[in-house]
């Protein structure tokens, strides 16, 4: 079978679409396929972990250096970059520079647009989070043997309560 | 404790019923949210106490949670090996939470909460998964079920939330929407003609991905294919859904079509195969897995073909389940070897063909 493309050289690789219900398929050579980015080798079922840790590998020194930190949960950027996975929520916060990159590579997009989320009714129930945050970070930083940063947090503790 | 698989609602097997839309070639439809709780580190990060909170957490709100009342809440830490394997085996828990795989030990707090309409993972790798399980192939009904239960746990539990990022979780290929719908789909006729693999390498050019019987990580067997989306960021979930299910629904047209031409242009050759299959299953004394997955695969075909009479769909999926070794030692009530389990297979399959199918040739 030819190449549709350039009606040149023999098919290697068949290009599927879809556009609203409509399938097209395209029966492309090694090199127009290369051409329009589709990939050529035999297909493998392909991991998104396997992929994203690629990608992030890829990532050199964009937004800091290895060493850097989450502040919350200490998860270091080559900690991430080894293992592929975020130590806590507030790791997207520390890492954002370098995260926005990554998830436009990833997934092609670097923003949500699905549903929306408000955490739960009113004061309470933040008040709650906040607090156990508080009082979490709190026993983060006396095991870290970080005083002063505990004394602080102490006191917006018992200012809450 | 040990685990009474009876409490839970359906025996967790509502979704082998075959009751669903081409439950033929579409064994079930699963879509899963991924969500973590505020103020805790992700699980492989957290410690015990942080993962023990959010469990705490949980079983405090599911009480406002109608849709999640009633469930059946089980510490994996709580079960024998066997019983970990028995939910795997069953599709209620991944690999990871039950320690199956050999890079993760069971952790402190991991449990999973089974409800008659869904199942959470809790401390798997995000804090919590929430899942909806169907029979055939309904995506759409299974992903309005899920939201359901989403939008009221989400009022009790405070969820990790970015207005950018979306729901943030601790892998990035899941943030955003933390959605994967899949569907377990049965392919035997593309993988004979060999299409399979331009469909699958299609699959992958329109941003879904495959994977094998048990998820992530795990090998094909018995032509059984587990399509999913691969991305979860940028879409809506609405989208997301509609785009895989209008592509499976091209895949079950192609084969649909691969069964045809079978058919047509090797029909003895093909009715032979799958009579064979039929005869090693009915007599045959000892059966690995692997080899017990491709028969079924051929007697799923036989009957899809209409074949064979008198094997029902439900059937098929209950020997797929029921003869997995936990499954096997379980109704022996002992520990098997793999080569015992091969032999106590071959027992199992012989009895209940003889029992639920009657065919002649």
């Amino acid at each position: 079978m030819l190449c549709d493309q350039c009606r040149e050289r023999d098919a290697a690789v068949t290009l599927t679409t879809m556009e609203k219900d409509t399938v097209r398929q395209l029966n492309l050579c090694e090199r127009c396929a290369a051409e329009r980015g589709v990939p050529t080798t035999s297909v493998s079922p392909k991991s998104p972990l396997s992929e994203l840790l690629h990608a992030v590998q890829q990532q050199t020194t964009i937004g800091g250096a290895d060493a850097a930190r989450c502040s919350f949960c200490q998860t270091s950027k080559s900690d991430f970059r080894a293992s592929g996975r975020l130590g806590c929520a507030h790791c997207y916060g520390a890492f954002e520079t370098s995260l926005r990159d990554l998830l436009r590579r990833v997934h092609g997009h670097a923003v949500h647009v699905g549903r929306r989320y408000r955490a739960p009714h009113g004061a309470v129930l933040e008040r709650a989070a906040t607090l156990r945050e508080l009082r979490a970070r709190l026993q983060r930083a006396v095991e870290g043997e970080e005083f002063e940063l505990a004394a602080s947090l102490r006191d917006q503790i018992r200012g809450m309560e | 404790m040990t685990l009474d698989l009876s409490l839970l609602p359906d025996g967790g097997m509502g979704w082998l019923d075959a009751s669903g839309e081409w439950s033929d070639i579409v064994l079930s439809s699963r879509v899963r949210l991924a969500r973590n709780v505020d103020g805790y580190a992700f699980p492989a990060r957290a410690r015990d106490g942080e993962r023990l909170r959010v469990l705490g957490q949980l079983r405090d709100a599911v009480r406002n949670v109608p849709s999640l009342e009633g469930g059946l809440l089980v510490r994996i830490e709580e079960l024998t090996p066997n019983e970990r394997l028995l939910l795997h085996e069953r599709h209620l828990v991944s690999k990871e939470l039950v320690g199956a795989d050999k890079e993760h030990a069971v952790r402190t707090g991991t449990a999973v909460l089974l409800s008659e309409v869904a199942s959470v993972m809790v401390n798997e790798e995000d804090h919590l998964r929430l899942q909806v399980l169907r029979s055939g192939f309904g995506v759409p009904d299974a992903y309005a079920m899920l939201k359901e239960v989403d939008e009221e746990l989400g009022v009790e539990v405070p969820y990790a939330y970015h207005d950018d990022f979306g729901f943030l979780t601790a892998c990035p290929t899941n943030v955003g929407t933390g959605l994967r719908a899949s569907v377990l789909i049965h392919l035997p006729g593309l993988v004979l003609t060999k299409e399979i693999a331009k469909v699958l390498a299609g699959l992958q050019q329109m941003g879904l991905t495959y994977r094998g019987l048990y998820g992530e990580g795990s090998e094909v067997v018995g032509n059984f294919f587990q399509i999913s989306n691969q991305t979860t960021l940028g879409r809506t979930e609405e989208e997301l859904i509609d785009h895989l299910v209008r592509v499976v629904r091209h895949v079950i047209e192609r084969e649909e079509e691969a069964r045809r031409v079978l058919l047509r242009d090797a029909g003895y050759i093909i009715e032979d195969k799958l009579w064979r299959a039929y005869g090693t299953l009915r007599y045959a004394r000892s059966l690995t897995f692997d080899e017990a997955m491709n028969y079924l695969s051929g007697l799923r075909l036989a009957a899809g073909l209409k074949l064979i009479a008198g094997l029902s769909v439900y059937t098929l999926n209950k020997l797929l389940i029921f003869s997995q070794l936990a499954h096997l030692a379980n109704a022996e009530g002992r520990a098997l070897t793999q080569s015992e389990g091969n032999l106590v297979r071959a027992r199992y399959m012989r009895q209940v063909l003889a029992h639920e199918a009657g065919p002649h040739g």
